[in-house]
Formats: structure tokens, C-alpha cells, sequence
């Protein structure tokens, strides 16, 4: 019996990202076979060059696009977290696209349907990472999950903690 | 013919006409992209000897075949190409960021700015709908101001501008044109130009795929070049970035400081780690670049609290060593400045330090400097300059013709033909931040370079500092080096990869791998050889045009002071001055590989050999004549 594939989606530190865009390039690549970021399912904001973030699907617990779809088109894979988009019944209508609090949600150009992160699923059932994490230059990307993050948070709290009352902290 | 867009924009600002062309196969096989198709659209849309500031002197914005793909840094870069009015030879400025992709994304290879808007116009390209708009109550603002406005008034916050600030709009001749913020196309002045044609911007949206013929052994290419350009092959930039140069070069005598005259300031050594412990908040990348060099600096006290700026070495050492300043706060806030009023940092710089120099010198008193005390070190004189070039005021109008021209103005108005002696320049382009009195090969390189003073054309200060030849000694085979390393620098400029990465493109001298690129994305087979050839052909059809617009030997030769003023101080370099007879046998030898005769013409079976045909006309009549 194979290990099913975990519950994780694609983060992006934001003390790593610097805002190159490889990860908008290599996703379209991926999923499209050209270049444009518009079929990007990752999308880069930088704001006066000194932030930049990476943002795509988080995969919500109560997502609220799914919710918001008028025709069902959506629908969250109770296994791996992903939302699964119907293109037969999705028509664009982009009220996923507004209830998404990430902007991670898109509307194809062509297409005309939305599109939206699947964590390269067809790669991670071949053991691979995204496309997105394997290529991002800074290591600024990861395939997580939430309580990994929870995890780090600690960890990293904890270690601030310690640090800042002048503890040595053996590293 | 895959990876490019196949069309060419021409927009004509004096009438509105907005036409698209067809970019053959012949022409981008021939001049790739970047400066390379840039140059060639130059010379068959002008006229010999028009004025730079005028309707006549189209402006080229090109991207090339790489922009818009994955492909280390050659997703991002773009290049301008115009008569310059620093030079009055031809000008071109590359610059990275994203405005190039997203260009190539909208489906243009390069547009054709002609005539002169009635008033102040900015291009808003959005696909296939090419506007003209009114940009009045845009003029006077700063470029970071400007691409802000237009995101907002056309409200898609992925519109990608590159914009004039106001030093362009008054003519300032060392005006650049700024994209994404903080990329600037700095140098040759081609942000006059474009304030010439009252075009405060062009913002452009694209939303079409870019394609590529080879896309398995694309991708496989890539991943090579990637893990290089992570590797040791861009350690620097990825560090200290080119700040690094001051404690590398400090103790070779390399950096020239105090104007040119000098090769050392107080602390210099230092300033690598220094800037970067003290102001670097940030490094950031531009698009598709696995590098990521871009130094954020942030002044964090003081009188400059706050400044924001860019730093890199060579407009760092403008306004810092070569001016006398070690003050780096009021370095970086002087950037910010040249940021604001839109100029090139390296230029500005390199005409306070003439400033300064003709002051120490008595040449100019402070009744001529509108009250400021211009000695060498004199920060706060530093940054008034600067202000007074970027706004034209006082005697900020007439530096604001760039150091060449200032000069001229200067001598005549004082009666001190002197002054003339101080200006540092090539052509007319101000001097660069590397001493040529001991690096003869360099030396070379900047004489021959056909923009200027310019250290990107030619990269011959590497074999100099790296010891692959002797650096004091001018000699035969000198020649050769440059014109290998001009090769690869017009083919980069062309891809319009970034020059941080040229270390990552090794297989036969880099020529191999920019082969495989190039036919992996276009489907044009081509060789390592072609490649080659298509260096050497862009080099000599801009050596050609500088020749339609009069440019001969006699344009080749160093300022002044590098032939007179030996190097003061103690050190390896101490006396290094160059000769009449080093720039002769340089330029001889050069001239001799190139394919020119001895007045640096080159000859019709130079043409010929490199499928210039069409241009033999213009050698022949400067032959004859």
C-alpha cells in the first residue's frame, strides 16, 4: 500500500523571498508548457522593493472559495486539502477569486475557467517536490503543513526568548 | 521563430501614428535583440549627423530573445538605444528588472519612439492597444512617483513602467530612464532624449504566453546554468556585491579617486564590509535571476536618516572616493538624489569631482559656485551639486551639459583653457570608477568603446587586476584581448542577459552556451562560431555608425589627465601614467584585429566578412574623403 500523500501546501518565507518570480515562471512551465505568469498558480507581490512574498493556495480549513462558489465548481479534497476546480461547471464568474483572502485564485486566460495551487500533485506522487519549491533559487519556498509551521513558530519563540534574556543557547 | 514576439512597434509621438512590423528572421539572427537589433533600427531610421535632442533621433527600446522565459536573468533585461547627446556618437543603456518581460509578454521585440509629442505624453501599452495619454500633470514628478501614478490612474497594479525623472525632462545630458522602481537605463543620457520627445513613460501590460522551439533541452540548459549562477561564479554579487571592489582594489591602485588624480581616500579598504553591515537592509532580485544582487541600503542615523538608495560600486565611488567623501551616508544619500531628479549616478558624480578638482585648483571660486565651498571631501558641497545639476539651477545649468561640455562652457567663460584638462571623460560620456593609468588593457577597451567611457563594454580590466597579462605594460596582443571580451559584452547586451552572470556561460568562451540558448528557444540553429561572429558583427556596425556621425581615430584617445598625471602615491601603481605612444600601439594593434585601417575606419572587406554589406557605403565615403 503506497503512503498516502500528506496534507501540505506551498509556503514562502519572507525573510528568503526576494521577489524574482522563477516560481511564476516554473509554475506556468509546469502546468501550461509556456511562459506567463498570468497561468501561474504562484504569484509574486513586492511593495517598494524591500517586501517581497510569494503567495498561492493555503488550502483553508473552511476554504472560503468553495463556499463562495455559485455553481459548486469547487471542491476541497477532504485528503490532500486541495481545491479541485470543475471545469465543465466553473463559468468565471470570479466570486472565488474575491473570497479568496490571498489572491490565490485566478482566472485562466484562455481557459476561462479559475485556476488554482494542486501542490504538483501528479510530481508528488512521484516523490518530487513542486516544480515551484524544487526550483526557487533562495529556498524561500516549502510544501508544508500547518502543524510544521506551528512546529517552527515555537521553536523559533522559544529560541527568541532564551536569546533575548542573554541565555547561551547552544546552536 | 519561437521566443520572440516577431513585431516591432513604431510609435510616432509628432502625428500619433501607432503601426506594428514584422521582425524577420534575418534581422534577429542577425542582431539577436538588446542593443544588437537596437543599433541596427537606429542606423536605418536616422539620418547622419541629426541633433540628438531632436524629433529626428529615434528612441529604440528593445528586448531580446531570452526576455519573458526562465532563463537566468534573461527574462528581465531591456535596452535603449538613441543618439546620444553626451557623445553624439551612438548611446545605449541596458536595464533589468521585469518592464522587459512584460514588454516581450504584450508581443513586442522592440519599439520606435520617433518625433516629438506636442506635450508631455506617456505610451501605455496594453497588448495590442498602443495608447498615447497625457502625462502634464506627471511632469515634474519622480520616477518612483510616476510609476506609482500611472499604476494608480490605470489602476493594474502589474503594469511595469520605465519613466523619466525631472533632470530628463529639463535635458540634464546625463539623464537616465528608471524602470521598476530602481533600475535604471543610467548611462549616455537617453533619459534627455526621451525628455526631448516630451515622453515622460512607457507602461505596458502583456498578457500572451512566451513560447520557446526546444523546451525539454531548454529546461535541462537551464537547470545547468542555474546551479552556476548560484555557484562561486556569482559569489560576489551575491555577498558584498560590486562593493566588494574597495577591498579588493584598494591596495592595487586601481580605484582612481580625488578626480581621477589620486588612488586613495581615507578608509577606503574598509567600505565593502562597512556598507554592508551598516546600510544593507535587503537584497532583493530582479525577475527571473537566480542571483540576486540588488543592495538596499538604508542610511539608519544621522543627518541623511533614512536615505534609501541602490549601492553599487561604481556610482558609490562617484560620489564617495572620487569626489574626496568618505562620508558613505552622504553617499548613499546622494544616489537617492540622483534617483529622484532621474540621472546617472556615475556621471553626476564624475562632474562634482570636476567641479571640486577645478576648485582645489583655483579655477573656479565659490562666487562661480553660487556660494559653495567646493574643496575635495566637502560632503555637504557634494550633495548641493548634485541637487544643482538634477534641478539646473545656478551654475547646476551649465554642469548639467555633462563634464565635456561643462568644461568647454567653463574655460570659455573663465579664460582658463585649463579647466579643460580636469574634465574626465570618453567621447563626451564621463570616466568610470577604474584607474587606466594602471591597467593598460582596460585602458584600450574604454578608448575603443563605442558609447564612452565605459567599463561594460569591454570587461579588460579582468585579464589586467586577475595578472592573465601585465597591467603597467602596453603590447601587442592587447588587442585581441579586448576585442574577444568586446565580443561576448555586445552578445550579453544583446541576449540582454545581466553582465553579474557572464561567468556562468563557460562552454567555448561562453559562445557555446549562449548557441544553445538561443537555438533551444528561437529554433534557429546556430553554432558557438555564429555566435562569435554575431559579437564581432554588432561591435563593428556600431563602430560604423560612429563613423557616419564623424567619429575617427582622433576620438579614441584618453583625457587628459590620465596621459599627465602620474599616480602620487606610494604603492605598486605609483608613477603609471599613460603615453601617446602606449595609446598608439593599443589602438594600432586594435584597430589591426578589428578589421579597421589606421584611422580606426573599418574596411569594406571587414563589412563584408561579417554580412555588413548594406553599410559599406558609409565606410567607402569616409575613405574617400
Amino acid at each position: 500500500m503506497s503512503v498516502p500523500i500528506p496534507r501540505a501546501f506551498v509556503v514562502a518565507d519572507p525573510e528568503r523571498c526576494v521577489g524574482c518570480g522563477i516560481c511564476e515562471l516554473v509554475c506556468s512551465w509546469q502546468k501550461e508548457g509556456v511562459f506567463n505568469p498570468l497561468k501561474s498558480r504562484i504569484r509574486i507581490v513586492r511593495i517598494k522593493d524591500i517586501v517581497n512574498l510569494s503567495l498561492t493556495c493555503r488550502t483553508c480549513e473552511d476554504p472560503p472559495c468553495v463556499a463562495a462558489c455559485p455553481r459548486d465548481a469547487l471542491t476541497q479534497s477532504e485528503q490532500t486539502g486541495i481545491i479541485m476546480v470543475d471545469e465543465d461547471k466553473c463559468n468565471g464568474c470570479g466570486w472565488c477569486i474575491e473570497a479568496c483572502p490571498f489572491g490565490a485564485i485566478t482566472l485562466h486566460p484562455e481557459k476561462r475557467v479559475v485556476i488554482v495551487c494542486d501542490t504538483c500533485l501528479d510530481r508528488r506522487e512521484k516523490g518530487l517536490p513542486p516544480a515551484c519549491v524544487e526550483w526557487c533559487p533562495e529556498e524561500a519556498l516549502d510544501l508544508t503543513t500547518k502543524d510544521v509551521l506551528a512546529q517552527k513558530a515555537r521553536i523559533s519563540a522559544t529560541m527568541k526568548l532564551f536569546i533575548e534574556a542573554g541565555k547561551v543557547v547552544p546552536l | 521563430m519561437k521566443g520572440y514576439a516577431g513585431r516591432i512597434l513604431r510609435v510616432d509621438l509628432s502625428t500619433g501614428a501607432v503601426r506594428t512590423e514584422p521582425l524577420t528572421e534575418e534581422v534577429a539572427k542577425k542582431y539577436i535583440g538588446g542593443i544588437g537589433l537596437g543599433m541596427y533600427l537606429w542606423v536605418k531610421n536616422s539620418e547622419p549627423g541629426i541633433d540628438p535632442f531632436s524629433p529626428e533621433n529615434p528612441l529604440i527600446c528593445a528586448t531580446g530573445p531570452l526576455s519573458g522565459t526562465f532563463a537566468p536573468t534573461g527574462g528581465n533585461g531591456h535596452a535603449f538605444v538613441a543618439k546620444s547627446p553626451e557623445s553624439y556618437a551612438i548611446g545605449e543603456a541596458k536595464a533589468h528588472g521585469f518592464f522587459g518581460a512584460e514588454m516581450k509578454r504584450a508581443g513586442y521585440d522592440a519599439i520606435i519612439i520617433e518625433g516629438r509629442a506636442e506635450r508631455p505624453t506617456y505610451i501605455w501599452i496594453d497588448d495590442d492597444t498602443v495608447q498615447l495619454m497625457n502625462a502634464e500633470h506627471l511632469w515634474g514628478k519622480t520616477p518612483v512617483e510616476t510609476e506609482e501614478a500611472i499604476r494608480k490612474e490605470l489602476g493594474d497594479y502589474y503594469i511595469r513602467v520605465a519613466c523619466i525623472g525631472p533632470a530628463g525632462e529639463k535635458l540634464v545630458r546625463v539623464a537616465g530612464i528608471m524602470n521598476d522602481r530602481s533600475r535604471w537605463a543610467g548611462r549616455c543620457g537617453l533619459g534627455a532624449v526621451m525628455g526631448s520627445k516630451n515622453l515622460k513613460a512607457i507602461a505596458v501590460r502583456g498578457t500572451k504566453d512566451v513560447e520557446v522551439a526546444h523546451p525539454e533541452e531548454l529546461e535541462e540548459l537551464v537547470k545547468v546554468l542555474k546551479e552556476r549562477a548560484m555557484g562561486p561564479a556569482s559569489t560576489k554579487y551575491r555577498t558584498y556585491g560590486t562593493l566588494m571592489n574597495f577591498v579588493a582594489y584598494t591596495k592595487l591602485q586601481t580605484i582612481p579617486t580625488h578626480n581621477f588624480g589620486r588612488t586613495y581616500v581615507e578608509g577606503m579598504e574598509k567600505w565593502s564590509d562597512y556598507i554592508n553591515e551598516r546600510f544593507v537592509v535587503r537584497i532583493i532580485g530582479c525577475y527571473s535571476c537566480p542571483m540576486r544582487c540588488h543592495h538596499v541600503c538604508v542610511v539608519p542615523e544621522g543627518p541623511y536618516k533614512g536615505a534609501t538608495a541602490r549601492l553599487e560600486y561604481e556610482p558609490t565611488w562617484a560620489l564617495s572616493a572620487n569626489c574626496g567623501v568618505n562620508r558613505l551616508d552622504a553617499t548613499v544619500r546622494a544616489i537617492e538624489l540622483c534617483d529622484h531628479y532621474g540621472m546617472d549616478g556615475i556621471s553626476t558624480g564624475v562632474i562634482v569631482s570636476f567641479v571640486m578638482d577645478c576648485y582645489e585648483h583655483g579655477y573656479l571660486t565659490k562666487e562661480d559656485l553660487d556660494g559653495i565651498e567646493a574643496n575635495f571631501g566637502n560632503h555637504e558641497a557634494m550633495l548641493e551639486l548634485v541637487r544643482k545639476i538634477g534641478e539646473r539651477d545656478g551654475i547646476g545649468d551649465i554642469l548639467a551639459e555633462g563634464v565635456k561640455r561643462a568644461a568647454e562652457i567653463l574655460a570659455e567663460k573663465k579664460g582658463i583653457p585649463e579647466i579643460k584638462n580636469l574634465a574626465c571623460h570618453f567621447k563626451g560620456v564621463e570616466m568610470t570608477g577604474y584607474d587606466i593609468r594602471s591597467l593598460k588593457t582596460a585602458a584600450l577597451g574604454y578608448m575603443v568603446s563605442f558609447r564612452g567611457a565605459c567599463h561594460n563594454r569591454h570587461g579588460a580590466y579582468g585579464p589586467d587586476i586577475a595578472g592573465k597579462v601585465d597591467r603597467f605594460k602596453a603590447e601587442k596582443g592587447r588587442g585581441k584581448v579586448v576585442a574577444d571580451i568586446e565580443d561576448l559584452y555586445t552578445l550579453i547586451d544583446s541576449f540582454v542577459v545581466c553582465k553579474f552572470s557572464r561567468r556562468i556561460y563557460v562552454e567555448e568562451g561562453g559562445f557555446g552556451d549562449f548557441a544553445k540558448l538561443y537555438t533551444y528557444v528561437t529554433g534557429i540553429k546556430v553554432t558557438a562560431e555564429d555566435m562569435r561572429a554575431t559579437g564581432a558583427r554588432i561591435n563593428v556596425l556600431a563602430r560604423v555608425i560612429n563613423v557616419r556621425e564623424g567619429f575617427s581615430r582622433k576620438d579614441d584617445y584618453p583625457y587628459w589627465k590620465a596621459m599627465n598625471v602620474p599616480v602620487p602615491e606610494d604603492g605598486p601603481a605609483k608613477g603609471c601614467v599613460l603615453t601617446k605612444e602606449e595609446c598608439d600601439l593599443l589602438l594600432d594593434d586594435y584597430y589591426a584585429v578589428r578589421g579597421y585601417n589606421k584611422d580606426g575606419i573599418p574596411l569594406p572587406e571587414t563589412l563584408k566578412k561579417l554580412g555588413l554589406d548594406e553599410f559599406i557605403p558609409i565606410v567607402e565615403a569616409r575613405l574617400e574623403g
